[in-house]
C-alpha cells in the first residue's frame, strides 16, 4: 500500500462524533412485540380507537410476511422480540413551551448542533426533535400556524388534527406495503407532521432531527407531509444514534402527498452510527419512503446523503399520478469500514408528461459495499414521459465495492428513459497532482470527493449543505467571481 | 537554485537514471532534451516526488535545502511547480477554486496572508491574459472536458498564477498547435525573472525557437551526455539523437 492510499484510509476512518448517550430516565414498554405490546403502546399514546384498530390490522399482517432478503447486504437474522419498542424520556407534564422541557434534553440537541431555543437560529428552520420514540419540542409552531401552516408530532397531529391525519395516512405507503412498512404501521411511536394549506409557501425550512437514544431500543418513527394545491415546503430530516455493540433497528415510515401545482423538497442527512471498524454495532436502518405527486404539475424532489447506519435499506421513491408531474431523487451514500448500503430509488410514471431525475453517487471505502438499486417503470397510460438516470460510483481503495442494479421497465413506447452510469477509483495521479499544487493529502481527497458529489449537495438546502461536507471530511468549496 | 549529485532513480525495478549530475541557477532556462525512453518525465517526477518513482543514490538539493525528503506538497509550497505531460482531471472541482486553495496552501506555507475572494480574481483575471484564457475556463472543473492544448495552458495559468521559483515544464509542446505554442511561451517568457528558473523538458527543438534556452542539456540512457548553449539544441535537430548516442558510445569505450 503506498503512503496515499494508508492516507486515504486513515482519513475515511474518521472517529464517530455523536455517539455518546445522554443519562435520562426512560419510560419503555417491555421488549418484544405482540399485540398487548401494541396497545400498551397506543394506550401511552392516548390514540383514538380507530389508530389502534389501523396498527393492529398491520401488525396481523406483518404476522404473515417475511422479511425481504433480496437486498445486496448481509447480516445475522434480526430478533424481533428482541427489541424494546418503545422508549421515551420522563416528563412529568407533557411540556407546552420550550422553556419547560427537560434541560438535559436541550443539552443533548446543543451538544449535536441542534438548538432548540429559536433565538438561537440564525436562518429560519423549524426543527422537531424526536428522542427515541417521542417528539419532545417543536420550534417555530406557532409563527409557522399564522400562516395556517402544521408542523408538530405525529402525536400531537392525531389528537389535534384527526381527519387530516385519517386522510392522508398509509395513502402513499399502505401498512402492507413491505415487511418493514408493515412492521412501523403496527408500532409506529412519533415523528412529524406537516400540513401545507392551499397557495402557502414555507416561509423555513422544516426539519426533525431524530436521536436514538435508549438501548435495545428500535425507532420505528412515521413522518407524513402534505402540501395542498399550490403550496410549497423545503423539509430536512437529520439523525444520530449513540455507540453501542449491539444493533439498532431504525424502520421508518415517510409519506409524501403533493397535491395539484404543489411542490415538496425533502432531504436527508443520515448519520446513523455506521458500527466500529470490524462491523460490531451500528444501526439497521430499513426505512421506506415513498412521495405521491398526486396533483398536476406536482413535484417531489428527495435529495438525501447517506453517511451513517451499518447497513441503509432505502429507496426514497416517487409515484407520478398527476398529469406534467416532476420527480427526482439525488443522493449520495457512503459506505466505509463494513458499511453496507442498498439504496436508490423508484420512479413510477402513471400521468402524462411526466419526467424524473435520478442521480446516484455512491462513494466506498474499507470495506464496504454499496449498491445501487433503482426501478424507473412507465406505465401504460405514461404518454410522453422521461427519465435520465446516471449512477456514478467512486471507490477508495481495494476492498470496497459498488454495485448497481438499474430496472427499467416502460409500456408506453413515447417514453424516453436514459441510464448512465460510471465507476472510478479515486487516482493516484488526482491526488499526486493535486499535492503538487501545495495541497495535503486530505485536502486532495476532500476536495475530489466533495467534486464528485457536487452535483447532488448543490440540491442541499444551504444549511444542510455545509452539514453534509462536514459529514464527509470535506472543506466548504468557496465560490469565487 | 537546483543542484542535482549523482542522481539515480528506479520504476518498477528498471533503473531509469543512471547518474544525473545538472546545477540551474537563478534567472536561468535550461532545456532537457532527449529520445523517448530517455528518462526526461522521469527526473522531471522525481523531482515533484512522484511516488512511483524511487531513489536509489544522489541527492538533489533545492533553495539549499533537501529537496528528496520533502512531500510533493512541501516541494510545491516550496516553489517547485511541475507543468504535466498529462494534466489530470478533478470532475467537480472548478478551476478557480482549486487554484484559490493551491495558491492559499502555498501562501501559508511561507508565513503570507490567504488571499481574499476579490484579490484572487484580480489576480488570476489579469494572469488569465498571460495565456489567453477565456473566463469561462474558471468556472470549469479543472482539466474536465479540456483539449489538449486547453490543459497545457491550464498548466501554464497555474504556474502564473502560484509564482513557483522553480518551474519544470515537462513536455509542455506535445500537442500544440503553432498558435498555442506561441501563447504558451509568450506567457512563459514574461514570467521569467532574475529569481526564478525553468526547465523545459522537450523532444524537440521547435519549442526551444520560443523559449530560449541558456543551457541545453541531451539526455540518453539515464544521463546527461551533452551540454551546451541554445545552438546545441539547434544541431540536434539537423543531425538527430543518433548522433549524441554514437559520440557516447564512442566516449564510453574511450573512457
Amino acid at each position: 500500500m503506498s503512503t496515499e492510499e494508508r492516507q486515504v484510509e486513515q482519513l475515511a476512518n474518521q472517529e464517530y462524533k455523536w455517539g455518546w448517550v445522554t443519562d435520562i430516565e426512560s419510560e419503555t414498554v417491555p421488549k418484544g412485540l405482540s399485540e398487548d405490546i401494541i396497545r400498551m403502546i397506543s394506550a401511552k399514546k392516548r390514540e383514538p380507537e380507530w389508530l389502534l384498530e389501523w396498527r393492529l390490522k398491520a401488525f396481523r399482517h406483518w404476522q404473515t410476511m417475511e422479511e425481504p432478503h433480496w437486498p445486496n447486504v448481509a447480516y445475522t437474522p434480526i430478533d424481533y422480540q428482541a427489541i424494546r419498542y418503545y422508549s421515551a424520556p420522563v416528563q412529568k407534564n407533557r411540556p407546552k413551551s420550550l422553556e419547560e422541557v427537560d434541560p438535559e434534553l436541550l443539552r443533548t440537541y446543543e451538544k449535536l448542533g441542534i438548538p432548540l431555543r429559536e433565538q438561537e437560529w440564525l436562518v429560519g428552520v423549524a426543527v422537531d426533535a424526536v428522542f427515541d420514540s417521542v417528539s419532545v419540542a417543536t420550534t417555530f409552531k406557532e409563527k409557522l400556524k399564522e400562516l395556517g401552516i402544521i408542523f408538530c408530532s405525529f402525536s400531537e397531529a392525531v389528537r389535534e388534527h384527526p381527519d387530516l391525519v385519517r386522510r392522508f395516512l398509509g395513502s402513499v405507503v399502505p401498512p402492507n406495503d413491505n415487511f418493514f412498512a408493515a412492521l412501523n404501521s403496527a408500532v409506529f411511536s412519533d415523528g412529524s407532521f406537516c400540513y401545507i394549506p392551499k397557495g402557502v409557501r414555507c416561509p423555513m425550512e422544516l426539519s426533525t432531527y431524530f436521536r436514538i437514544n435508549a438501548a435495545d431500543t428500535g425507532q420505528f418513527e412515521r413522518t407524513l407531509i402534505v402540501a395542498d394545491e399550490g403550496a410549497s415546503v423545503s423539509y430536512l430530516e437529520g439523525c444520530t444514534a449513540p455507540m453501542r455493540d449491539s444493533n439498532q433497528l431504525h424502520a421508518a415510515v415517510v409519506e409524501l402527498v403533493a397535491l395539484d401545482h404543489a411542490k415538496i423538497k425533502y432531504s436527508t442527512v443520515q448519520n446513523w452510527y455506521p458500527g466500529d471498524k470490524e462491523g460490531r454495532g451500528g444501526i439497521y436502518n430499513f426505512v421506506t419512503k415513498r412521495g405521491k405527486c398526486a396533483g398536476v404539475a406536482s413535484k417531489i424532489s428527495w435529495t438525501q446523503v447517506e453517511t451513517g447506519s451499518a447497513i441503509t435499506w432505502k429507496y426514497p421513491s416517487v409515484l407520478l399520478v398527476g398529469d406534467n408531474s416532476v420527480g427526482e431523487f439525488y443522493s449520495v451514500a457512503v459506505v466505509n469500514n463494513r458499511q453496507q448500503a442498498d439504496t436508490g430509488t423508484k420512479m413510477i410514471h402513471i400521468g402524462r408528461n411526466t419526467k424524473s431525475t435520478i442521480v446516484s453517487k455512491g462513494i466506498s471505502a474499507g470495506f464496504g459495499q454499496n449498491s445501487y438499486r433503482g426501478r424507473v417503470e412507465v406505465k401504460k397510460n405514461a404518454v410522453n414521459a422521461r427519465n435520465f438516470s446516471q449512477c456514478d460510483s467512486l471507490l477508495l481503495g481495494d476492498k470496497c465495492g459498488a454495485h448497481t442494479f438499474p430496472y427499467i421497465d416502460v409500456r408506453n413506447t413515447s417514453a424516453t428513459v436514459e441510464h448512465e452510469a460510471s465507476t472510478s477509483k479515486i487516482g493516484e495521479d488526482q491526488i499526486f497532482y493535486c499535492k503538487q499544487r501545495g495541497l495535503s493529502t486530505e485536502d486532495a481527497v476532500n476536495m475530489i470527493v466533495n467534486g464528485f458529489c457536487k452535483e447532488v449537495f448543490r440540491e442541499l438546502p444551504m444549511e444542510f449543505a455545509v452539514e453534509a461536507q462536514k459529514l464527509l471530511g470535506v472543506s466548504l468549496e468557496g465560490s469565487v467571481g | 537554485m537546483l543542484t542535482i549529485r549523482d542522481l539515480h532513480a528506479r520504476v518498477e525495478g528498471n533503473e531509469i537514471l543512471r547518474g544525473i549530475n545538472l546545477t540551474v541557477n537563478a534567472g536561468e532556462v535550461h532545456a532537457i532534451m532527449g529520445p523517448n525512453g530517455s528518462g526526461k518525465s522521469t527526473l522531471a517526477g522525481v523531482l515533484a516526488g512522484r511516488a512511483a518513482y524511487s531513489v536509489t543514490a544522489g541527492s538533489v538539493r533545492f533553495e539549499g535545502k533537501d529537496l528528496l525528503a520533502m512531500e510533493p506538497e512541501d516541494r510545491a509550497r516550496e516553489g517547485l511547480f511541475l507543468a504535466f505531460q498529462y494534466p489530470v482531471e478533478i470532475p467537480g472541482v472548478n478551476n478557480s477554486y482549486f487554484l484559490k486553495s493551491s495558491l492559499n496552501a502555498i501562501r501559508k506555507h511561507r508565513g503570507l496572508e490567504e488571499l481574499d475572494a476579490v484579490d484572487f480574481l484580480t489576480l488570476i483575471r489579469q494572469r488569465m491574459k498571460l495565456v489567453e484564457m477565456d473566463e469561462s475556463f474558471l468556472n470549469r472543473p479543472v482539466n474536465e472536458g479540456f483539449s489538449g492544448g486547453e490543459k497545457k495552458r491550464n498548466e501554464i495559468f497555474h504556474m502564473a498564477v502560484l509564482e513557483p521559483r522553480l518551474a519544470i515544464l515537462d513536455e509542455t509542446d506535445s500537442g500544440l498547435d503553432i498558435d498555442a505554442l506561441k501563447i504558451v511561451a509568450d506567457g512563459v517568457n514574461t514570467l521569467r525573472r532574475p529569481d526564478n528558473a525553468t526547465i523545459v523538458v522537450t523532444h524537440y527543438q521547435r519549442l526551444l525557437n520560443y523559449i530560449v534556452p541558456d543551457v541545453v542539456h541531451v539526455l540518453v540512457d539515464g544521463r546527461i551526455v551533452k551540454s551546451g548553449g541554445k545552438e546545441l539544441a539547434l544541431e540536434l535537430e539537423e543531425r538527430g539523437y543518433d548522433w549524441v548516442r554514437e559520440n557516447n558510445a564512442r566516449a564510453t569505450v574511450a573512457g
